[in-house]
């Protein structure tokens, strides 16, 4: 199978690999995908008070294509607040690596494991919405 | 190393040794007769050079020149043997007995004959190291019984099955064994005589002869084994296979099959060694990882492994060249292995081998078939390990099942978010 060359570079070079401690409260944290399906993706991203996306960490089990979506959309969110977050579709990210039909399951991975983070880190704040000017921030 | 890159899949195929490639030259452009051709010079070399070849290829199997039935290659073979035994046979039975764990060329014949309807099939299970057992194979025949068809090695775990155990059984209850060979010939004995076998699947690509050429054993004699012809046209091959003959790879075959009996006893002890350093270093090196197959009843270029938590085609991907600049000493070079992972198959399923032997999906995704051969080098072999070590500890760096297995977190006892 020939790789798209974004994704060939994710896979070499990943973006913010690692992980955040999981209990600090601005951390919310997605695991999605099962080792017996061959794609497990976690990923973490800090919040601010206000509602943006400071930092993201991912690690995945997956094939390169898996990789390089969690590897990409580490990128994609930085700096953007959480309801842009929730606005990414996995298209978005099938477009920029290239990835070929049998491997659109990567992108609603990482798609639905950016969205377990925001709920994970709603959830860790009980419902406090962010203050309300940041929603206009970044 | 040549620096086209090392290649280790020799269970897909081989390359043509260049002794066969010289045995087969003359026969494209000097000696081009068809071999049925009766009237004229042109026509007998032709014959010539392909009965000579059958003889050749008769000998690696401890068979008669005769019994030799050239096909395309073993996909034809194995239908040839299942449908040509089912349909002839069709007053006395229609049920056959093979085993889960067989190659998809008799596994989808068989299956075609069910939704057919014409046949009735048992698939034996395999114990965890994919081995048949033989007893099962007696108890799975029955009155309706036609043919039970054993491979003799599998493909993907190098699984070597007591086949002459099998045939033992299947003469005594009056069945045609039939065993595709394909893996075994050439790397271990095979003996029709000794071992009973009726009907035998093999290719010459595998032994280091060209693509496009195989071959079906039917016994003659003792009994002697009917056929209905997949293929009629002109009678050629006592009329199993109707079609003019690949006369250049037919002499190729012939070569190949005539190295392998020469050198067989030497070269399946080099490169077990080979396979034993392999498995040695990288057994050495990374934790968690698991061999899958049996430890001693395997083919002697056979190495199947699980890298626990490192996913089999990401794996490929760092050691199959594309992605050229990891720096791992000065050349990298591209390296040839296959997994057992659903990410290479266009079904998303893994391995239904692995499957078949309890290996679970989690690790039939993270498993790599190293398939070593005659052309391959103890540098190479060193070279290769060097390679899967780094890669996989390159990837468990990325891999969350890894961290939290590392945490002490039983993997087993997560509520995973499935798709």
């Amino acid at each position: 199978m020939a790789y798209s060359d974004k994704v060939i570079d994710h896979y070499a070079n990943p973006r913010n690999v690692g992980s955040f401690a999981k209990d600090e409260e601005n951390v919310g944290t997605g695991i999605v995908g099962a080792p017996e399906c061959g794609d497990v993706m976690k990923l973490q991203l800090k919040i601010s008070e206000e509602g943006i996306v400071e930092d993201a960490r991912f690690k995945t089990f997956g094939c390169g294509s898996a990789i390089a979506s969690s590897s990409y959309v580490t990128e994609l969110v930085k700096g953007k607040t959480i309801d842009e977050v929730m606005e990414i579709k996995n298209t978005h990210i099938v477009q920029e690596l290239s990835l070929p039909p049998v491997k659109i399951h990567c992108s609603v991975l990482a798609e639905d494991g950016i969205k377990a983070a925001i709920a994970d880190w709603k959830k860790k704040r009980g419902g406090a919405q962010p203050k309300p000017e940041a929603a206009k921030a970044g | 190393m040549n620096g086209k890159g090392v290649y280790m899949d020799n269970h897909a195929t081989t390359p043509v040794d260049p002794r066969v490639f010289e045995a087969m030259r003359p026969f494209f452009t000097d000696v081009f007769g068809n071999a049925a051709s009766r009237s004229h010079p042109f026509g007998w070399e032709a014959e010539k050079a392909v009965e000579t070849a059958r003889d050749e290829i008769a000998k690696l199997i401890n068979a008669k020149g005769k019994d030799i039935v050239f096909t395309s290659g073993a996909t034809e073979s194995d239908n040839l043997a299942i449908k040509g035994v089912v349909e002839f046979y069709r007053e006395k039975g229609n049920h056959v007995v093979t085993a889960v764990t067989e190659h998809k060329a008799v596994l989808d014949t068989c299956r075609a004959l069910e939704r057919k309807g014409v046949a009735t099939v048992t698939y034996l299970p395999v114990d965890k190291y994919g081995l048949v057992d033989p007893d099962a194979v007696r108890r799975a025949i029955t009155d309706k019984t036609v043919l039970v068809s054993i491979m003799y090695a599998n493909n993907e775990i190098g699984t070597v099955h007591p086949i002459g155990e099998i045939g033992k059984i299947t003469r005594e209850k009056g069945v045609l064994f039939h065993t595709d060979a394909v893996q075994g010939v050439g790397k271990l004995p095979i003996d029709v005589e000794a071992m009973n076998i009726d009907l035998l699947s093999m290719t010459a690509h595998k032994i280091y002869g060209p693509k496009g050429v195989g071959a079906l054993y039917v016994r003659s004699k003792a009994p002697r084994v009917r056929l209905v012809p997949n293929i009629d046209g002109g009678g050629h091959e006592r009329g199993f296979r109707s079609g003019t003959l690949n006369v250049p790879g037919i002499v190729g075959f012939g070569k190949a099959c005539e190295l392998c009996r020469v050198g067989m006893a030497d070269e399946s002890q080099r490169v077990l060694g080979l396979r034993e350093r392999l498995h040695e270093k990288l057994f050495s090196e990374l934790d968690d990882i698991y061999l899958n197959g049996h430890p001693v009843h395997r083919l002697p270029g056979n190495l199947n492994v699980s890298f626990s938590y490192v996913e089999g085609e990401s794996l490929l991907m760092g050691l199959n060249g594309s992605v050229s600049p990891i720096a791992v000493g000065q050349t990298v070079q591209p390296i040839a292995v296959s997994s057992g992972s659903a990410c290479t198959s266009a079904t998303l399923e893994p391995s239904y081998v692995l499957k078949a032997l309890g290996v679970g999906d989690e690790l039939a995704h993270t498993s790599i078939r190293f398939g070593l051969g005659r052309f391959n080098t103890e540098e190479e072999v060193d070279y290769v390990a060097e390679r899967v070590i780094h890669e996989v500890r390159r990837l468990r760096e990325l891999s969350p099942l890894y961290e939290m297995a590392k945490e002490g977190i039983d993997l087993k006892s997560v509520e995973w978010q499935r798709e």
